[in-house]
């Protein structure tokens, strides 16, 4: 058994931005374990540009921007095993982890970052008829073969879901010599951002059909056509006589990411059910003592900026952690998602805070002219107006250490939204 | 003429509507803020692009990732989609380095954006 003192899951975005932190913090005993062949996660695939505006102040390609961490990585001398998989962790932080290199390994950290991303949501968990012909992928499967691969998915596509992967494809489809005929939205507003929609779409006249759905995949071995109908924006179900068949050989699924928490359940870490991963403090340490978890297995970003500046926070902690410096406080305030708020991270706040810290969630529906509070037990500490929220676009509060003198006797904290859903 | 485009600087996205003549400006309407307005006086006269492309590399299927140095104009995006197609380059490439030059015939590089070793 090998002794780390801060173990990282996960060599996306996430993992190398904890690694760095960690070390610039003056960690020396770390180690990255990865999955993949190479460090730098989804970055690898995501060829386009506008990363690193935060970060770096400049547009960077998703490889430039992975590229920027790695060499930080290797300048410092942070050790990583890529093909390794680590397949259980445990709550007193023994992590067991295969690879054709050293077969099965077993290690035993003082702190774990779980850094493990998110993947998408499949086919199978929308419910939709048709038989299982080839030709359907993720958008982001699509993206793996096109700009890693240097292989064509297909020729005539379809896209469902206005996610923002499925609308970066749109774009590479159209590029690669693809017609993309349709971009296929069950909401009646889509879930990518805004800036995706007009340069994907709009620049090259793809219709965006919002409150529409593929109702049928017709094709047996190789996907022949959907059919689209229009949903109630009600209801969502499909409004009958609205069907219409596109005849296409690819349909693209960009339908949601679940962030990926198998082995954060077998280390015995509480879940959240809005986010679907870990509940953190304002330290992003979750439920078991030492193992922290931040990016996409966190919650899912919509900018890797974000996720940069997160998982340094978590990488400085973990830090702490194994120097006996983070202070142990097991008196904190829930974080209550009021009106239109879903998933606020962090879910706890130590009672002591004393820096101010980020709250970040996503809008429930579209709010125009819309106002963000926060209360201290019932008692608001602050607001924050925005001219419009959207699930699409994550929403960062600061959370000032003050707030929490307006209130002494608050048992809660609560994110909420205030306006007209529109 | 009329022209329509949605702004991009915010999740708003307001419908600004311009009144054309030729390349000219006469009247914008719809926008909300002065990041639309802005938007919309280089999106209406000169809108450029940005672009991303893969390319062939000697050796191996797998391709090259390559951007443009700065981004170039719109109605360029196919021409220059179609040099990059018509290319290809030997390893090692490193991120930054220039494969081609001039594309199109314009001051814009294509540049690497990934190592190749």
């Amino acid at each position: 058994m090998r002794n780390v003192d801060i173990l990282i899951i996960g060599g996306g975005p996430a993992g190398l931005a904890a690694a760095v932190s960690a070390y610039e913090a003056g960690a020396r005993n770390i180690l990255i374990l990865e999955r993949e062949e190479n460090l730098g996660g989804i970055l690898k695939q995501c060829i386009h540009n506008g990363f690193g505006l935060h970060t770096f102040k400049e547009e960077l390609t998703g490889p430039e921007y992975a590229q920027r961490y790695i060499d930080k990585v290797v300048e410092y001398g942070i050790p990583s095993q890529c093909d390794t998989m680590v397949i259980n962790i445990t709550p007193d932080k023994v992590v067991t982890a295969v690879s054709r290199g050293a077969g099965l390994e077993h290690f035993k950290a003082k702190s774990i970052i779980l850094a493990m991303g998110c993947r998408e949501r499949p086919r199978g968990s929308l419910a939709t008829p048709g038989w299982r012909c080839s030709g359907i992928y993720t958008a982001g499967t699509a993206q793996k073969f096109t700009n890693l691969k240097g292989l064509m998915p297909g020729k005539r596509v379809v896209i469902l879901g206005s996610g923002d992967i499925g609308l970066i494809m749109a774009r590479r489809m159209t590029f690669l010599g693809a017609k993309v005929l349709a971009c296929v939205e069950l909401m009646p507003f889509s879930a990518g951002l805004k800036r995706n929609i007009v340069q994907c779409l709009d620049d090259y006249d793809i219709p965006l059909l919002l409150s529409h759905t593929v109702v049928d995949i017709a094709g047996r071995e190789r996907l022949e056509g959907v059919t689209v109908a229009e949903v109630d924006p009600k209801t969502l179900k499909p409004i009958p006589g609205t069907e219409q068949y596109y005849e296409c050989d690819t349909l693209l699924l960009s339908v949601g990411l679940i962030p990926e928490n198998e082995l954060t359940t077998m280390a015995g870490v509480k879940i959240s059910p809005a986010t679907n991963g870990a509940e953190v403090n304002e330290n992003l340490q979750t439920s078991v003592d030492g193992i922290f978890s931040c990016g996409n297995v966190l919650h899912v970003h919509d900018l890797v900026d974000f996720v940069s500046e997160e998982s340094a926070k978590a990488g400085v902690n973990a830090y702490k952690y194994v120097q006996g410096q983070l202070p142990e406080d097991k008196e904190t305030l829930e974080v209550v998602n009021g009106f239109g708020v879903s998933g606020a991270v962090p879910q706890h706040i130590s009672k002591k805070l004393d820096e101010p810290i980020t709250i970040m969630f996503r809008p429930r529906g579209v709010f125009k002219d819309a106002k963000v509070c926060i209360d201290v037990g019932d008692v608001q500490a602050a607001e924050k107006k925005s001219r419009i929220l959207t699930p699409g676009e994550m929403v960062t509060l600061k959370f000032n250490p003050e707030y929490l003198q307006k209130n002494a006797n608050a048992d809660k904290i609560t994110v909420r939204v205030e306006a007209q859903q529109s | 003429m009329i022209k329509e485009i949605t702004c991009i600087g915010c999740p708003m996205g307001c419908r600004i509507t311009a009144e054309m003549d030729g390349d000219k400006i006469l009247s914008i309407e719809g926008y909300t803020c002065n990041i639309g307005k802005k938007y919309a006086q280089e999106e209406l006269t000169v809108p450029t692009r940005m672009v991303t492309a893969l390319m062939d590399v000697y050796g191996t299927t797998q391709p090259l990732s390559v951007k443009t140095s700065q981004p170039i104009e719109k109605s360029k995006i196919f021409d220059c989609l179609k040099e990059i197609s018509r290319h290809t380059v030997m390893r090692p490439v490193h991120i930054g380095e220039v494969v081609i030059k001039n594309v199109c015939g314009t001051p814009v590089n294509i540049i690497a954006t990934k190592e190749l070793e």
